[in-house]
Parts: structure tokens; C-alpha cells; sequence
């Protein structure tokens, strides 16, 4: 059981969602790949603040390092990486395709957040005693679904890249609500876990550039069976 | 040796196998060759040791290894092992082959690749923490792009982005379940491993387990194929290099499958959770059945066997279903001869399209007329993998369904059966139209000239055969005690 939080703190927490939640339908809706990029940063950026609001209020020092790790490979290193893969294709002017047009995703995202409300709700009774469980998990279920749902529509691949990487801001800002004790050497293999997906990411993009003079993967389409 | 030693050495192997192969690259496939056998080696003496005194715990709990554990450690080395010794020749042919193409193959990044590749699989059974374990699988796909964009063109680099996309976001839900059982055992107080998950099972709210349970069915059924998230399985597996094929197919398929069965009995313990075996008998069913019936219209013999490896992850999860009230050693055999066996397929697989620069099923006719060698291997391993005897899976295969038939549970088995069937009457027409088919009958004969079949990967095919074969009808005491234990890690009587 851990200690009660003031309401304050379950407000600012509150409104921290809500900007996660926000910056999470920016990347998936934003029609220009540099927006979309500045999306995440900002998500990221909010799921750092939620880790230090959560070490602050349950005095949980382990949610400094994911503030810090989430800072840095984030909001730093991770645009460092795309803007050495892809800076072109990330960085001017460039429209991405998908496959659904952006009402109709809005559409489904709607879907999506009922969904994974619905998951968590029979999960939240049983963690009465973890004040910040019933904002912070459903949050990070439902961008764990955008993303996937991201990957799963834009036909580019640093978008793509880009709904992985708030299916990822998703899962840890469901988690940071439950989990304050991940070991150091886990926190530091997710450390660098980020970065090296990121690059090697970064580096197929870079490939897939290189061969087909793009990086709209959806032109990708002559593997399937006949 | 202080067997608490066993666990680091398997992992500082490969990696200094990848360092040399970066400081040396004409002698990298020597260096990853040694590295190779050295962790085979060091691999068997851990089960051995597991066998014989039980678990290993090292490194302050960092690493642990348990019966389980030991018998999917050991298919890791020896396809390691396998598919180092046959990449040496395989992919020298390839580069005489494709002399005249445009694309450069990624030769010089191969070994050191294969090494870190085999180094983060090899960490998934020997790591204790469960976070430890998302990020090993997470990084076998990391470390495999570039194996599968081997060729370096469209469509190997398009097989290789549907390969990473689809995969990681598999491992990003699965981080969400990671983590809500990492919160689950600490609130039990107990440590986040695989004992202490099952010490905390009893106490943690059903509702978050099953919900972490499906987040891992998913995310974890993304990496192992299991249908529909199987699609970039045949993709991948048509364009990487054979040797690549056999230890993604082989082993790195099962590392997220072995997730999934290790995390089992922690269900069947919650008292809150009703029958969770049928969760994974209809999960393997819908694998089975589907991969079944695209087996009988796949056009492209390295698909073919793809298609298998997602039918054999579906078989492993519809025994685990099956076999949990009763007993789990066909489950347990069939992960372990799984690899080998599969392994020796991509062997043969990647011959027989040297020798025809063709992997399309409707242009290779008479393989064993052009080489008995590659001819016999490739009906030999399909009947392997269909699950013919005397090879190993049949062994695993019948006990799967005599366990079945025998605890009355008749109409999982009964699908279970008829899905073997009708893969195993597809793979065999497949591969004797492809062995003994006459060549005169192709109008467009492959006019390359004649490659030799290089010796190493000869060597490697003859070495991945004796456990296929020798496995069938004789485990030595040992393998058959850590089987045993094994199984009994998985079973929860009724």
C-alpha cells in the first residue's frame, strides 16, 4: 500500500495525461513529418514531467532516472539519430501518406481509447492503494493502441518509427504509475534499448532511402503471395 | 569450473567472436566459427550441470537457469554453431552467384552481426529478470535487420522493414504486460524472475495478470508468427540468406514462444483465471490450421518452410494447452527439436537455391539428378519437419497427440491431427515435385554455371542431421532427465 497523494498532485498528473494524450493524437494525425516529429518530442517531454511529478509525490528516486532517460534519449538523442538518417526526409517539407484519411483515424482513435479503457477498467479496483494507476494506465494503454494503429496506417517509414516510439512513451507512462523499482541495470538497458532501436531503425530507413530514393515504405509491396 | 561462471562466459563468447570479426573481417568467419563451437560447448556443459545438480544462479540473481531454460539453451548453441560453419562456403557461393548484380551484398557486416544476434538470443533463457528478457528479444530483432537486408535490395530491405515494424510494435505491447508483472511480484514481494512470478502468481489480481497475459499473446505472438500477426514471417524468411533463415526460423522464433509457455503455470496458479490452457490451444489452433492451408499454395520453397515454422509455433502452443493437465513432454521435445530440425531445412533450402538460382517451387524440378547431395537433404528435412519418423518430431509430435487423445480432450487433438496432416501431405508433394520432378519438363532451366557445393556447408548439414535423426528413436539419459524436468516446470495438474 503506498502512501496518499494530495489532490493537487493527482490534478497536475491529470492534466500531464491530458497533454500526453493530446501530443499522441498529434502524431498520428499531423500531415507533415517534421510536426510529427516535434509531437513526440513534446510527448516525451510531458511523459518526463509525469515521472518527476510521480518521483515528487510517492518520493520514488528511481522515476528520477526515468526522467532523466527519457530526457535524454527521447528528446535528444533520438531526433539527433533521425536527423543523421533521414534529415531530408524528416527536416524539409515532406506530406506523409497513409492509408486512412485523417477524420477517419480520429475516428478510430476514439474506438481505440474506449478500448482500452475497457481493458483497464477491470484492472483499476485492484489497485486501489496505487493513486496515480487509474490516470496513468489507461493512458498508456490507449497510446500503446495509437501507436500500433500508426504503424499500422502511415506509409512512411519515419512515421512509422514514430508510432513505435509512442507505443513506447505509452508503456511507460502506464508504468511508472506501478513500477518504481525496476533494477538499475534494467533501467539502464532501457537506456540504451531507445537509442539503438532508434539507429538501427534509423539506418534501414537510411537503406530504404538509399535503394529506393524514398523512405515511403507503403511503395514497398512486391513481397506477398501469389 | 565454477559452474556460476557458465552464464557469463556464454555471453562474453559471441561477443568477443563480433569484436574480432570487426577488428579481423578476412578472418571473420573463422573467428565467428570458434566463438561458435566454444559456446556450443560451454551451453552443454550448462544443461549438464543443470541436469545433474539443478538450477544455476549467478551473478547476484542476474542470470539463472533451469531445466526449461537449459533444453531451449541448447538448439540456441548448435544452430549457432550450424549456421556459422555453413555460412562460410553458403555465402562465398552467393557472392560468385550474384557477380554480375548490382546490389553488394552486406558481407563485411555479416559475422560480426550473426555474433551479437546470437549473443542476444543466447541472453533470453539466461537472464533472471523479466525486463532483462523484453530487452533481449527486443534486440534479436534489432541485430537481425541487416542479416535479413542481407542483399541489400528493394525487396530484402522492404522484407527487413516489415520484419522490424511488425515485431517491435509485438515487443512494445509486450513491454506493457512486462511491466504490469514487474509490479505484480514486487507487490507480492518477490523478485521480478520466472520463480518468483510463481510465487506471486496466487496472490496478484486476475484481472492484471490475464490483461499482462494478453498483452503478451499479442506482443510476444507478433514475434513468434502466430496468426494474423505472422505476416512478415514468409517475407523475411524468402529473402534473408539460408544461414540467417535457420536461426531466426530455428531459434529466435521460440525465444518469444518460450516466453509465452514460461509464463503458463504463473496463470494456471491465480485461482481468478479459468482455464488458461484454452487460451493457447485456440491461439495454436488458428496458427496451425491457417499455416496448414497456406502451405498447400505457397509458390517458394523458402516460404514453404516459413509457412512450417509458424505451423510448428502453433503446434508447441495448442500442446501447451493440451498437454498442462497431463504432461508437457512432447510440448518441451518439440521446442527443442524444433530448431535442429528446422535449421537443417534452411540448410538445404539455400543449396538447392545456389544450385538453381531459383527458389520458386514451379522452376525446380530433378533437384537430387543435379545434387544428390542437396536433393536428399531437402526431402530428408521436410519429412523432418513434417514430423515423419524416424526424426525427432515425430517423436514429440505423437506424444503430443497420444497425450491428447488419451485425457479425452478429442477435439483440440482431433483439429491438432487432421492441421498435421494436411501440412505434412503439402510439404511432401512440394518437396518431391522439387527433388524428383523431371528436369526436362522446365522450359527455362537455370543455364548459370555449375557451383560447387561448398564444404562447410556440407559439413554443417551433415553435423544439424544427427540430432535430427539420432534424436528420433535415442535421447541419452541425461537429455531425457533434463526433458523431464522440463516438462515437469510447465505442468499443472488438474
Amino acid at each position: 500500500m503506498m502512501a496518499p497523494v494530495s489532490a493537487i498532485m493527482l490534478s497536475i498528473d491529470g492534466s500531464i495525461a491530458a497533454l500526453f494524450v493530446i501530443f499522441g493524437l498529434g502524431v498520428m494525425v499531423s500531415r507533415q513529418m517534421l510536426a510529427s516529429l516535434r509531437f513526440f518530442m513534446w510527448q516525451a517531454s510531458a511523459l518526463t514531467a509525469s515521472a518527476l511529478a510521480l518521483a515528487y509525490a510517492l518520493q520514488a528516486v528511481n522515476l528520477l532516472w526515468v526522467a532523466l532517460i527519457t530526457f535524454t534519449t527521447k528528446v535528444i538523442a533520438v531526433p539527433l539519430v533521425l536527423r543523421w538518417a533521414a534529415g531530408e526526409e524528416v527536416y524539409g517539407r515532406r506530406e506523409v501518406d497513409q492509408a486512412m484519411g485523417i477524420p477517419a483515424s480520429v475516428l478510430v482513435a476514439a474506438m481505440l481509447a474506449l478500448v482500452g479503457w475497457f481493458a483497464v477498467a477491470p484492472v483499476l479496483p485492484t489497485l486501489h492503494g496505487v493513486p496515480f494507476a487509474a490516470i496513468n494506465l489507461p493512458t498508456g494503454l490507449i497510446m500503446v493502441l495509437w501507436g500500433a494503429f500508426t504503424v499500422a496506417v502511415r506509409r512512411e517509414s519515419v512515421a512509422q518509427l514514430m508510432g513505435l516510439l509512442i507505443m513506447e512513451n505509452g508503456a511507460f507512462f502506464g508504468s511508472i504509475a506501478i513500477v518504481h523499482n525496476l533494477t538499475v541495470i534494467a533501467e539502464i538497458a532501457a537506456a540504451v534499448d531507445v537509442p539503438i532501436v532508434a539507429l538501427v531503425i534509423g539506418l534501414l530507413i537510411r537503406s530504404i532511402r538509399r535503394v529506393t530514393g524514398s523512405t515511403r515504405v507503403g511503395t514497398l509491396d512486391k513481397l506477398h503471395e501469389r | 569450473m565454477n559452474a556460476d561462471w557458465l552464464p557469463v562466459l556464454i555471453l562474453l563468447v559471441p561477443l568477443s567472436g563480433a569484436l574480432l570479426a570487426l577488428l579481423n573481417r578476412r578472418a571473420a568467419p573463422y573467428f565467428s566459427v570458434l566463438a561458435a563451437f566454444i559456446t556450443l560447448l560451454l551451453g552443454i556443459s550448462a544443461a549438464w550441470h543443470v541436469e545433474a545438480q539443478g538450477p544455476i544462479h549467478a551473478s547476484d540473481g542476474l542470470f539463472a537457469l533451469d531445466a526449461l531454460g537449459a533444453l531451449y539453451l541448447l538448439p540456441v548453441c548448435f544452430v549457432y554453431f550450424t549456421s556459422s560453419l555453413y555460412a562460410i562456403g553458403y555465402l562465398w557461393a552467393r557472392k560468385q552467384e550474384q557477380a554480375s548484380d548490382e546490389a553488394e551484398p552486406r558481407y563485411r557486416q555479416y559475422f560480426p552481426l550473426m555474433n551479437v544476434f546470437a549473443l542476444v538470443i543466447l541472453a533470453v533463457p539466461l537472464v533472471a529478470n523479466l525486463a532483462l528478457m523484453w530487452i533481449a528479444i527486443e534486440l534479436t530483432t534489432v541485430f537481425s535487420a541487416f542479416l535479413v537486408a542481407y542483399e541489400d535490395r528493394a525487396e530484402a530491405l522492404e522484407a527487413a522493414w516489415k520484419y522490424v515494424a511488425l515485431t517491435s510494435m509485438g515487443a512494445m505491447i509486450a513491454l506493457l504486460g512486462v511491466l504490469m508483472l514487474y509490479y505484480g511480484t514486487h507487490a507480492a514481494g518477490q523478485a521480478p524472475t520466472w520463480n518468483g512470478l510463481l510465487r506471486a502468481a496466487p496472490h496478484m489480481s486476475a484481472p492484471l495478470l490475464l490483461l499482462a497475459f494478453v498483452l503478451w499473446l499479442i506482443g510476444f505472438g507478433a514475434k513468434t508468427g502466430l496468426v494474423p500477426m505472422h505476416t512478415w514471417l514468409p517475407d523475411a524468411h524468402s529473402q534473408a540468406p539460408a544461414s540467417v533463415c535457420a536461426v531466426l526460423s530455428g531459434v529466435e522464433t521460440s525465444a518469444a514462444l518460450y516466453m509465452l509457455l514460461r509464463i503458463y503455470p504463473a496463470l494456471a496458479a491465480n485461482p481468478g483465471i479459468h482455464d488458461p490452457a484454452a487460451w493457447y490451444m485456440t491461439a495454436g489452433l488458428i496458427t496451425v490450421g491457417s499455416a496448414a492451408f497456406m502451405l498447400l499454395q505457397v509458390h517458394d520453397f523458402k516460404r514453404m518452410f516459413a509457412y512450417s515454422t509458424i505451423e510448428h509455433m502453433g503446434i508447441i502452443l495448442t500442446a501447451c494447452g493440451i498437454g498442462a493437465a497431463v504432461h508437457e513432454q512432447g510440448t518441451v521435445y518439440q521446442l527443442f527439436a524444433h530448431g535442429f530440425t528446422k535449421s537443417f531445412c534452411f540448410f538445404a533450402a539455400g543449396l538447392a537455391g545456389i544450385i538453381f538460382g531459383t527458389q520458386e517451387i514451379a522452376k525446380v524440378r530433378g533437384l537430387i539428378s543435379r545434387s544428390p547431395a542437396a536433393g536428399w537433404a531437402l526431402v530428408l528435412g521436410t519429412l523432418a519437419i513434417a514430423g515423419a519418423p524416424p526424426f525427432a518430431l515425430f517423436l514429440s509430435e505423437f506424444e503430443i497427440l497420444y497425450t491428447g487423445y488419451s485425457s479425452g480432450q478429442y477435439l483440440p487433438t482431433g483439429l491438432l491431427t487432421a492441421f498435421i496432416v494436411i501440412a505434412f501431405i503439402a510439404l511432401a508433394y512440394q518437396a518431391t515435385r522439387i527433388a524428383f520432378g523431371a528436369p526436362d519438363n522446365i522450359p527455362e532451366q537455370h543455364t548459370a554455371p555449375t557451383i560447387k557445393i561448398p564444404r562447410s556447408s556440407l559439413a554443417a548439414m551433415a553435423i544439424a542431421f544427427i540430432p535430427m535423426f539420432v534424436f528420433g528413436f535415442y535421447l541419452p539419459a541425461p537429455l531425457l532427465h533434463l526433458v523431464h524436468e522440463a516438462a515437469l516446470m510447465l505442468e499443472v495438474p488438474a
